[in-house]
């Protein structure tokens, strides 16, 4: 009782708002990394990251190298995509992706040759700390590195130094709220050096003064090993005094970047910002170990730490896996071969998705996979009831929305109102799904709400544009048909000043032609403004030229 | 089972154990009422529990619904709240009159469990309170109470005054009742008697108000019993704080104030806060989810709203009991209260 | 006798007061153009399509604010447009009596295209480039799908296809529940039994 107290107080000392304690079912936590095999073919999708999608460099029967860049970012928000070992472009065609819809990407399929032949066209940087951070910044562009906690956002995009936001801290997310997720955790224990390299070059390129690294308090070996590894390298490395370990109790979702922040420094990210706005960067710890193999080795990311958990997987573990191995070959070598009655998950059971199937590559942000017994995932998906607005959703929700009203607003098609509940703040935990006594599936309700109004937000753009267009058409048109007139007139004028000359010609006649070519001037198609497209406006048709020619006819 | 969102884990509440819960809160004051009042409540309560069961699996049906909400234990809960807010003694087809406008017209005519603007059980004693006034006020002696005149561990006994009225025990109905604390000050104001006074004359204990041994609606005596399964409630999160907690300090506070300013008036805080349905009414019927705001900080202003309203009736209206009336008037604001009341989000 | 004369004085006068108000408001505040077919315009999908009877969308739009035209005539908008427009109009809603395609695109077969400019003139978004003689193609991203360049190829070279669906663009369809299939039957009912 007096435990529980403690603990509570202690609780609210340092936490967020909301927030639940999940069975955690870390089964692989003592389960060292293994190494997979390699696969008969690796697929590789030509976007694994948040942002555009690359434009695929090599072509079908091409000889690649081991992290060689097979596929080049187009546009800012993107990172390339590399070859995970040496082999042969087999076929470039579109596969299914690990996304919700099942839809596929364009992907480059890679025969392993099995000598595994590196490419070496990236040199080391040893000396980081000499070296200029843009350097380092587009080092880290050029290896693909991109945010391996799930999110997967290009990281050199958030490795700027900025004089207007000064970055004070750097967080280094170790929490793995995630129930069944141990992929950081094992590699907080095996990489530990490595992190914290990373840890100083990420301070380096940003010029941070200090860097926490929050790790739960049910991961007490990793939090051991991390501060024994600062000791060790305190000697050689006078900046390791700046790195703070920092023990937090177990709660979900706190590794989620605005919480693990709120956390932290005491301070919420203001809605619209970004951490860096408030003088904070979030990492991931398995990017900070990506980040000092692209630095100190030169290596881009081709392989990340996958867990491989759940029910129905007979030997779960934690598997360092090059990316665009299959999936169905990495259940494989956990001893799941059918996957009759069972589902998959990518990612946690909290915020992963549900697979369609096990023919879908491992990508960047594949941290966990998951095969959960058909009976344990009905249990989760019981069927929906009325809401009794008990408010425990509301209790728990971490950035303090109101769920079941925006479920209800959302079922309703109350688009715009559901926006005015804010929505969009909702960062899709699931911790209202979680503890809702009625299993309304308010996450799902708040997906497709989301989903609707970026709908009709393209629409109305869509329409938007398409009203404009057809405007500048119209008004081209009138213009034409207005010039067109005003060379009549100049034409009639000149004839009726030549009749008038002449005098001895019949009036008549001349009346009637005029008609004529009003008729005429009508029905033929107008020929000046075919290439004329978009905004542009019409180049004026040169008139003299035009009218003339009608008027000799 | 196509799109099948995240989360894919359940914390495995469920509407049945919450509303099982809040039964299991009540065990205590059904206890003490059964003890006080003998086989008439365990009639009553029998009678409105199987009369609601009954109504919620003919309205369901009728609606073409599937009768498994029957199982979820709401309509025994509306019933069970029900029969202890009623008096000891009232005819057998007002007890099922009144089940029966609980589940229909508090509940089903809404659309059902999670859609009714008012709680059930308070809506139908409130509809029986305005129907039927004299009965509605006429509170059995309970036992261990001065003398009791009929006995009320006479499971016969109880049967006829049940079924065919207190004529059968050759008894008057005034016979038999007596006066609740809050009636007696109630009428002894009107006759000009200061409350100090009347409380004087009605031999008032705290004690007896705190344990139940005083007359009133069969559940709603024993300040202890309910206190009881507040706290439980309170300990297993089936409620928050923010309703019991503002609502019985408001009451205290008003009450605390008025009584310094006149004694002779207003009646003291500790009596306001034993008397009547108030603990039930803080603990069971403010805190029923479906008709009370979601949100904390509404939650707090429900909870203001609701003591205002009962120690507002109870000194000026004209009923001498005031709760129940002031939580269906705060139920009609919910909705206004959620729209306004919304926590601020994150970053906002 | 003298109350019911000063009432009614009193009353006349109040209503000429404010008769003489709101005449004066109606010069100052006098809006310019229509905008209740400004409003509707602003709901309609701009295909410019012709669909609805009208040879564009403002011209519908300024039907339908004078009266002329039904609110459910315009066919790609679908349900939500008509409910948006009834509502704006303060009318019953109707049912849309054509059901909108998947969203369409034109595509050029090239090598059959002669370049003869028809299509180009058609278009009412401009959506179609290309030059005398030479091939014509339709920029995807700004083709409204309203398929009045299809009549007037002379050599029948313009297919209509379906819309590719792109991955960002996928959104989460509402939830397979029993209560959120509910509200949708009854949504279906509600509109049955007002139109």
């Amino acid at each position: 009782m007096l435990h529980t107290l403690l603990k509570s107080i202690q609780k609210s000392t340092r936490t967020f708002s909301g927030g639940i304690d999940p069975e955690m079912s870390k089964i692989t936590a003592a389960a060292a990394i293994a190494t997979s095999m390699q696969p008969q073919l690796y697929i590789l999708p030509i976007k694994q990251h948040i942002g555009e999608a690359c434009e695929p460099i090599v072509s079908v029967g091409d000889h690649v190298k081991w992290g060689q860049k097979i596929a080049r970012s187009q546009g800012y928000v993107s990172v390339p995509v590399h070859s995970p070992t040496s082999g042969k472009v087999v076929k470039i065609e579109e596969h299914a992706t690990p996304h919700p819809s099942g839809m596929g990407l364009p992907s480059i399929f890679i025969e392993p040759d099995g000598k595994d032949t590196r490419d070496k066209s990236l040199k080391p940087i040893k000396a980081y700390r000499d070296t200029d951070p843009t350097e380092l910044r587009e080092r880290l562009r050029l290896c693909g590195i991109a945010g391996l906690g799930g999110a997967v956002f290009p990281t050199f995009i958030k490795l700027l130094k900025d004089n207007r936001n000064p970055i004070e801290t750097l967080i280094l997310n170790g929490i793995e709220c995630e129930p069944y997720l141990t992929n950081d955790h094992r590699l907080m224990i095996e990489k530990a050096k490595e992190i914290i390299i990373g840890i100083d070059i990420i301070m380096h390129m940003v010029g941070a003064k200090k860097a926490i690294i929050a790790i739960e308090d049910n991961k007490p070996n990793a939090l051991e090993m991390m501060q024994e590894t600062l000791e060790i390298l305190s000697e050689s490395f006078p900046d390791s005094t700046r790195i703070e370990v920092c023990q937090l109790p177990t709660r979900y979702p706190q590794g989620s970047e605005k919480q693990l922040i709120e956390v932290l420094t005491g301070k919420q990210v203001p809605a619209g910002k970004l951490p860096m706005h408030i003088g904070v960067i979030c990492q991931n710890v398995g990017t900070s170990k990506a980040i000092h193999d692209a630095i100190i080795k030169g290596r881009p990311l081709t392989e990340r730490i996958v867990t491989v958990s759940g029910d129905a997987v007979p030997r779960p573990g934690n598997m360092r896996v090059r990316l665009g191995t299959p999936m169905r070959f990495v259940f494989a070598q956990h001893g799941l071969e059918t996957f009759d009655h069972v589902h998959l998950l990518h990612g946690g059971p909290m915020m992963g998705e549900k697979l369609k199937n096990a023919d879908v590559p491992v990508v960047k942000s594949t941290n966990g996979l998951l095969a959960m017994h058909s009976t344990s995932m009905k249990e989760a998906h019981k069927s929906e009831q009325p809401c009794i607005r008990c408010g425990h959703c509301g209790v728990v929700c971490p950035v303090s929305l109101v769920p079941n009203l925006l479920a209800d607003q959302c079922r309703n098609k109350q688009f715009e109102k559901a926006e005015s509940y804010d929505l969009f703040d909702c960062i899709e935990c699931g911790a209202c799904s979680y503890v809702c006594p009625s299993n309304i599936p308010l996450v799902h309700y708040f997906r497709y709400g989301k989903g609707q109004l970026a709908q009709i937000g393209r629409e109305q753009n869509f329409a938007h544009a398409s009203k404009q267009r057809s405007e500048h058409r119209d008004d081209r048109i009138a213009r034409e048909k207005e010039e067109k007139a005003a060379k009549r007139r100049v034409v009639r004028e000149k004839h009726v000043a030549k009749a008038d000359d002449d005098k001895t010609s019949a009036g008549k006649p001349d009346h009637d032609k005029t008609a004529d070519h009003k008729t005429a001037d009508e029905k033929k198609p107008k020929t000046t403004d075919k290439t004329i497209q978009k905004d542009k406006p019409s180049p004026k048709s040169p008139p003299g030229k035009a009218s003339s020619g009608k008027v000799s006819s | 089972m196509i799109h099948l969102s995240s989360p894919h884990m359940h914390g495995g509440d469920s509407i049945r154990m919450t509303m099982l819960s809040v039964i299991f809160a009540l065990l205590p004051a059904t206890i003490v009422s059964v003890y006080l009042f003998g086989w008439l409540a365990f009639l009553l309560i029998t009678i409105s529990m199987v009369t609601c069961l009954i109504t919620e699996f003919i309205s369901l049906r009728l609606m073409g619904r599937s009768a498994s909400p029957i199982g979820d234990g709401s309509a025994a809960l509306t019933g069970l709240l029900l029969a202890l807010t009623l008096p000891a003694y009232l005819p057998w087809w007002m007890v099922i009159l009144a089940s029966v406008m609980a589940i229909l017209l508090g509940k089903q005519l809404y659309g059902g469990l999670g859609y009714n603007l008012f709680n059930p059980a308070l809506a139908a004693r409130v509809i029986l309170l305005i129907s039927f006034p004299l009965n509605m006020t006429a509170w059995i002696i309970p036992m261990h109470v001065g003398t009791p005149v009929i006995d009320l561990y006479d499971f016969n006994a109880c049967l006829n005054l049940l079924i065919f009225g207190p004529e059968s025990l050759n008894r008057a109905l005034d016979a038999i009742t007596m006066a609740s604390p809050l009636g007696h000050i109630k009428t002894e104001w009107s006759q000009g008697i200061s409350v100090t006074n009347a409380l004087r004359s009605y031999d008032y204990s705290y004690l007896d108000a705190f344990l139940g041994r005083e007359a009133g609606s069969i559940g709603e005596t024993s300040a202890l019993a309910l206190l009881l399964g507040g706290i439980y409630m309170l300990a297993r999160h089936t409620i928050s704080w923010h309703i019991p907690f503002t609502y019985l300090a408001t009451v205290l506070i008003l009450a605390a104030v008025f009584n310094l300013i006149d004694p002779a008036h207003y009646a003291p805080p500790l009596f306001h806060l034993l008397a009547g349905g108030l603990m039930l009414c803080a603990f069971f019927m403010a805190t029923d989810p479906v008709s009370s705001p979601v949100t904390p900080m509404g939650q707090i202003v429900f909870g203001v709203g609701c003591g205002v309203l009962t120690w507002s009736i109870r000194t000026y209206g004209g009923y001498p009991e005031g709760a129940m009336f002031a939580v269906i008037l705060m139920n009609c604001t919910v909705p206004l209260i959620d729209h306004y009341c919304r926590p601020r989000v994150y970053g906002r | 006798m003298t109350y019911l004369l000063t009432t009614t004085a009193a009353f006349g006068a109040f209503t000429l007061f404010f008769a003489v108000i709101l005449a004066i408001a109606g010069r100052v505040f006098k809006i310019e153009g229509n905008p209740i077919a400004d409003n509707i315009e602003s709901l309609l999908p701009q295909t410019q399509c012709g669909q609805c009877g009208f040879p564009g969308c403002k011209p519908y739009a300024g039907a339908v604010a004078s009266g002329e035209a039904e609110v459910n005539q315009c066919v790609p908008g679908g349900e939500r447009t008509m409910l948006q427009i009834a509502d704006l109009m303060g009318v019953e809603p109707k049912t849309v009596e054509d059901e909108a395609t998947a969203p369409m695109i034109a595509f050029v077969r090239e090598d059959e295209c002669i370049g003869c400019t028809l299509c180009i003139k058609a278009c009412p978004v401009d959506a179609i480039v290309g030059a005398p003689k030479q091939y014509h193609t339709v920029i995807t991203e700004h083709c409204t799908g309203c398929t009045l360049c299809v009549e007037p190829c002379p050599v029948d070279c313009i297919d209509m296809l379906i819309k590719p669906e792109l991955l960002e663009h996928w959104s989460w369809p509402l939830p397979d529940t029993h209560r959120a299939q509910l509200a949708i039957e009854r949504k279906g009912q509600h509109a049955s039994h007002t139109s």
